[in-house]
């Protein structure tokens, strides 16, 4: 089943330094909710694992990011497909557009995503609800990041 | 009547075990050394399987065994099978894509089987399907009933073009169109038969063993037709022969069609059982049940009814699209034809009529016959469509359908059938009497004070059922007969052991079939046990479906009464020394005419078996006759049920008020579990009509997979039903009977639309009609007379 979900937030970093920690995966991988690795694979890929609860179906998601209509540093596309075993599969990008603002970077996104198998048919009604929450998570993690001195030192950040 | 013959109120026998606990389902069936198997099923509904690594699962604590599609292929087990052929109007065969118990390939619904673990413990298999990495290749899905015939949908199997199974076709065409040409009034109408997901209680399960020693196989499984399931089994997948097979339907809670058919998950235990050498167990949860169970109904209609000035109906024209997803179950191909088209006269004198069934295949779960199986998709189509035409005359309408009822039997259809025997405006009479029907102009208008709509809604149904006479079935495709069998055995103290090739889960066969052997034979109720659900026990039989175990299977049981009769009064001869045309046999007494000589009915099964009165070479000893009963047409139940509901417009909220039901069963064996069977039919019925739906959104994902999306009615749903019948008795079976158990699930949906688009004023509301559809419906009527 698919869902959208478009949203911005205002980062307090320049954009060069919001581009940087676009692409570090150190920093994706402390600020993406339930993260457990990412790896980068080549300079527009990367493999992930990550645990993510819907409602009463917890799945660990083993699956591959990609970059792509890559613009730096105003922004570009991430996408990506996990398999979760037996609690289904998602799939899904975000269009990421920044642009300067007062006090920061303006970071633009525009998601769309799609479940299958047990996450669609037990969760299908909690998973706008689960997305918004993982994204404002997501977001604000990434904030922490732009505000710490040293964003490598983040590998420990909240999920 | 006695106390526990035919037409007493017994209460079931085997209640006491449900309600205590005591029963004894597939899922309390434990074998030594079982194993549990877990199914991988495929979270998409359109794949290629371009690699199955279960190289990690294999290592996992407890794992067994591991098998696809590629173990089930190299053993050379054959595919599932559909077992009625359908032809096309242009003469060729349906056309019906491999279904292998194990995909192979391709899976082609969300919840199609991948892969099977077995390992020690359920929980084992399942964390090791956990491990199973397949690589799929996405496709797009072909979901949509009413588009996946057209040009540019998804292909599910390459032997089917356009997604199409058969595009078929009964009536008379010119005739028709000749009818609508010279119409007063045509009536239209586009309608959808929602999609359901059966849901009975206990959930499938199988059990498989293998006897090395014997190289025999036994299945404990959830089945209304064990027998069917060991021919397929045995003839079709080759599992093993029939004498090397043996299938046990244990207590069943419940089928409602489902547990007709046979499926992959049984099918794989009983195959592994033998593979591992060990047993096999499978049970399935509640979202296994919700995914893989073959749902039912899923239609796109349209009709229209020709009508002369005097509002006399001429024609009826129908195109549906039949949705029978991914696979072609058991008997689904027959659920859309012959059990559908053939009853679109309904109750009524329709001189022409012409219907076309596209039957198309779709990326979602199976569908095949569900309680009613055909006839309400039927009955829907006809008593909307009267009922619209009633209201677009200006006509009341109970009586424009009496206008147009069928009077004088018997009657021949447009559409095959020959209805025997009815009495259409005799139900009429007596539904408008219970309902008050004269009144309901003044609770209208009370309800309209208190700013509520109030509504009526018809639904004069047919259905027929006690399926089928053999040669006529086979000469419409089907691949089995559909006759009963039955075997009286008498012990020598007069106790009686009746098997029947029926099975009960859920009927009451063992209170109701006791009732008529305590009848004919004069014994006590309590002497007689009914044995159903073992290959091994039971010689043949044809299962429970379809209304058929009293019209049909207590019809066989019948016939054997008649030749225990036969035998017991040339044993009784002996005994009483008088000829065996004078005894007479009443009442459990055999009694010499014009004597008082008397033997009781225990002490002749004894004299039967002791065999000491009689030359055993003139008479063979014992008591134990067998019948096969194969009827010679359909019976046809019919009646009028009514429902009168109010409507909160604010709200949607909507609450049935009064349901009315007037069924002719024909001649009754057990009125309580009739009207219990009533109540459970008009509940589904109600069901569909106002709670359940399932739906496939266009990936192909099944969101109401679970209780907490799919709405199943509650009694705090239900009114209290008002149940009368009429009897005019079936000619065509030895007990008069028709039939009950499926009756209300295909009057209920339109009367209860009926009734909803009666209060709302307009045409427009769909089924499930939730109460959100039911406030949209009521919001635009008042937006209507506003606007006027």
């Amino acid at each position: 089943m698919a869902m959208t979900m478009t949203g911005e937030v205002t980062l307090p970093a320049d954009r060069p330094r919001v581009w940087a920690m676009l692409n570090d995966p150190v920093v994706l991988k402390a600020s993406i909710p339930g993260c457990q690795s990412l790896e980068k694979t080549s300079d527009t890929s990367f493999a992930a694992v990550v645990k993510v609860k819907i409602g009463p179906v917890g799945a660990s998601f083993k699956g591959k990011v990609q970059l792509s209509d890559i613009d730096p540093p105003n922004g570009y596309t991430i996408g990506g497909e996990g398999e979760g075993g037996i609690a289904g599969f998602a799939n899904g990008g975000a269009k990421v557009q920044l642009a300067d603002a007062p006090g920061g970077t303006l970071l633009k996104y525009d998601v769309q995503a799609n479940v299958g198998g047990k996450i669609a048919q037990l969760g299908s009604r909690l998973i706008d609800g689960v997305a918004k929450k993982l994204a404002d998570q997501f977001f604000a993690n990434l904030a922490n990041a732009a505000n710490a001195p040293d964003a490598s030192s983040l590998e420990a950040g909240s999920a | 009547m006695s106390a526990t013959g035919i037409g007493a109120s017994v209460k079931r026998t085997e209640d006491i075990r449900f309600i205590t606990g005591k029963g004894h389902y597939t899922d309390d069936i434990n074998r030594h050394g079982q194993a549990y198997a877990y199914f991988l099923r495929s979270p998409h509904a359109h794949a290629t399987i371009n690699k199955i690594d279960a190289s990690a699962a294999l290592k996992a604590p407890g794992v067994v065994a591991i098998f696809t599609g590629d173990d089930i292929a190299a053993d050379k087990v054959g595919g599932l099978i559909c077992g009625w052929m359908i032809h096309s109007k242009d003469g060729s065969p349906m056309k019906a894509g491999a279904h292998p118990a194990l995909a192979q390939g391709k899976v082609r619904y969300v919840g199609d089987h991948v892969a099977v673990v077995i390992a020690d413990t359920y929980a084992q298999a399942r964390e090791a399907g956990e491990k199973i990495v397949v690589d799929y290749g996405v496709l797009p899905a072909a979901t949509d009933t009413a588009t996946t015939a057209k040009p540019g949908a998804p292909q599910v199997h390459d032997v089917a073009p356009n997604n199409t199974v058969y595009n078929w076709h009964i009536g008379d065409k010119a005739a028709t169109d000749a009818a609508f040409a010279a119409a007063a009034h045509v009536t239209k109408l586009d309608l959808i038969n929602n999609r359901l997901i059966p849901n009975a209680m206990e959930p499938r399960a199988a059990v498989g063993e293998y006897d090395s020693g014997t190289d025999a196989l036994t299945l404990y499984t959830t089945s209304q037709n064990p027998h069917v399931a060991r021919l397929v089994l045995s003839a079709f997948i080759g599992i093993a022969p029939e004498h090397k097979l043996r299938v046990i339907a244990p207590d069943v809670g419940g089928g409602f069609g489902s547990k007709i058919f046979i499926y992959a998950e049984e099918t794989v235990c009983v195959w592994a059982a033998k593979k591992i050498d060990r047993p096999v167990k499978w049970t399935a949860d509640r979202t296994e049940a919700f995914l893989s169970d073959a749902h039912g109904r899923d239609h796109v209609t349209h009709a229209e009814l020709a009508l002369d000035v005097g509002g006399k109906i001429t024609g009826l024209r129908v195109h549906t699209i039949a949705n029978l997803g991914a696979y072609l179950s058991t008997f689904s191909s027959s659920v859309p034809t012959y059990l559908y088209g053939l009853l679109l006269s309904g109750q009524y004198n329709i001189p022409a009529i012409y219907c076309e069934v596209d039957a198309v295949y779709t990326n979602t779960a199976p569908v095949d016959a569900y309680r009613g199986a055909g006839r309400p998709e039927a009955t829907f189509v006809v008593e909307r469509i009267v009922e619209i035409a009633a209201r677009q005359l200006g006509r009341d309408p109970g009586e424009f359908r009496r206008a147009n009822f069928v009077t004088s039997f018997p009657h021949q259809t447009p559409v095959i059938l020959a209805y025997d025997a009815g009495n259409y405006g005799g139900a009429l009479d007596k539904a408008l009497a219970l309902a008050d029907y004269k009144g309901i102009g003044a609770r209208k208008a009370a309800s309209a004070a208190k700013g509520k709509l109030r509504g009526i809604g018809f639904s004069a149904y047919i259905e027929a059922c006690g399926l089928a006479p053999s040669a006529a079935v086979g000469s419409l495709g089907a691949g089995v007969g559909l006759w009963e069998s039955a075997e009286v055995r008498v012990n020598p103290i007069g106790t009686v052991e009746v098997l029947t090739g029926s099975h009960s889960h859920g009927q009451g066969h063992e209170t109701t079939f006791a009732q008529l052997v305590s009848q004919r034979l004069g014994i006590p109720f309590e002497n007689v046990s009914i044995v159903h659900g073992d290959t091994d026990k039971v010689q043949m039989g044809m299962g429970t479906y379809g209304s058929r175990s009293g019209a049909v299977g207590m019809s066989a049981v019948s016939k054997a009464l008649d030749k225990i009769e036969a035998k017991a009064k040339k044993v009784a001869g002996h005994v009483l020394e008088a000829s065996e045309q004078d005894i007479e046999f009443k009442d459990g007494k055999f009694t010499v005419k014009g004597t008082d000589k008397a033997i009781d009915f225990a002490s002749v099964a004894l004299q039967a078996y002791i065999a000491h009165k009689f030359n055993g070479q003139e008479l063979e000893p014992g008591l134990k006759e067998t019948a096969f009963w194969d009827p010679t047409n359909f019976t046809f139940p019919a009646g009028v049920h009514i429902c009168e509901l109010e409507i909160d417009p604010e709200t949607g909220v909507t609450t049935i008020d009064r349901w009315t039901a007037v069924d002719d069963f024909g001649a009754l064996i057990n009125p309580m579990i009739v009207e219990g069977q009533v109540h459970g039919g008009v509940a589904q019925g109600i069901g569909q009509a106002m709670l359940e739906g399932a739906v496939y959104n266009g990936d192909g994902q099944l969101l109401t997979a679970s209780f907490m999306d799919y709405c199943m009615p509650r009694a705090d749903d239900l009114p209290s039903f008002r149940v009368e019948t009429i009897e005019t008795r079936c000619p065509s079976n030895p007990l008069g009977i028709k039939g009950c158990g499926e009756a209300g699930a295909i009057a209920a949906p339109p009367a209860v639309i009926n009734a909803i688009t009666d209060a709302v004023g307009h045409e427009d509301v769909a089924m499930p009609a939730t109460a959100q559809v039911i406030w949209r419906a009521a919001q635009k009527a008042i937006l209507k007379r506003a606007a006027e």
